[in-house]
């Protein structure tokens, strides 16, 4: 199925732009009316595969973060976040809640908050490369009142 | 954003505004101050204000539980709004700190 709207956004990964990354897809999202809980579902999963960039992939150094997002015909939105950082070594693991490899307070539990708030994650990664989100979330369709 | 009020033996941080991994580190740091300098028995985070978290906020919650319990002190987190405490669910919280929802309407 081919989109019918996209944007993407390239920015540093610089701590700061966790809260712009999140305001700027849900503001794109925003024509498809979805209600305040999938636009918080949306935001809280971009922050999480943003912070993935700038506290794993980048590490201590500032890199290039890619998200692109595109909505299709039947309301499904796909957002994907790249980073040309190290790496992710074991996905799996990495997915598992609890696991970090940041310590300090991070909480592990990045990929379970983007599995549980969107319908789909698929993480592809290679070390050294970078690591690679899509993220789909079907935003449910709700009759207007004049159509009622 | 963070408030941090002390009476007696109770510190109370008001937490406000959106808790990611940018703003948490500065949230931290201002109530390990508090709890650091004080005699504590009830550490309360309250997240009335509070109109965005992700997973940043679970560590920053995990972290307090553990500074809580280093001074023989119990942790309560009150006001989360049904989509914080969405969150909170999913690590658990609740087997850490008691859990008051805060007004279910507020978003």
């Amino acid at each position: 199925m081919k989109a019918i709207n996209s944007f993407t956004l390239t920015m540093l990964s610089r701590s700061t732009n966790e809260a712009f990354a999140r305001s700027a897809v849900s503001a794109f999202v925003t024509c498809l009316d979805p209600t305040l809980e999938e636009i918080n579902d949306i935001k809280t999963a971009v922050s999480e595969a943003v912070t993935n960039c700038i506290v794993h992939g980048y590490r201590d150094t500032i890199g290039k973060i890619y998200i692109t997002v595109q909505i299709f015909p039947d309301n499904v939105v796909s957002v994907k976040v790249r980073d040309t950082g190290c790496g992710i070594e074991d996905i799996e693991k990495a997915k598992e809640p609890l696991f970090t490899t940041a310590g300090g307070e991070r909480a592990g539990l990045g990929f379970a908050v983007m599995e549980s708030f969107m319908d789909s994650l698929k993480v592809t990664s290679k070390v050294g490369k970078g690591t690679t989100v899509t993220m789909k979330k079907r935003i449910s369709v709700r009759v207007k009142s004049h159509e009622r | 954003m963070v408030k941090i009020d002390v009476t007696g033996e109770v510190v109370t941080a008001f937490l406000s505004g959106e808790i990611d991994h940018h703003t948490a580190a500065g949230i931290r740091k201002e109530i390990d101050a508090a709890v650091e300098n004080s005699v504590l028995t009830l550490l309360v985070l309250d997240f009335s204000g509070v109109t965005f978290m992700d997973s940043s906020g679970i560590g920053l919650v995990m972290g307090r539980y553990a500074a809580a319990r280093k001074k023989g002190a119990v942790l309560h987190v009150s006001g989360a709004s049904e989509t914080l405490y969405k969150v909170m669910r999913l690590a658990g919280i609740e087997r850490l700190a008691r859990l008051e929802k805060g007004d279910a309407t507020k978003l």
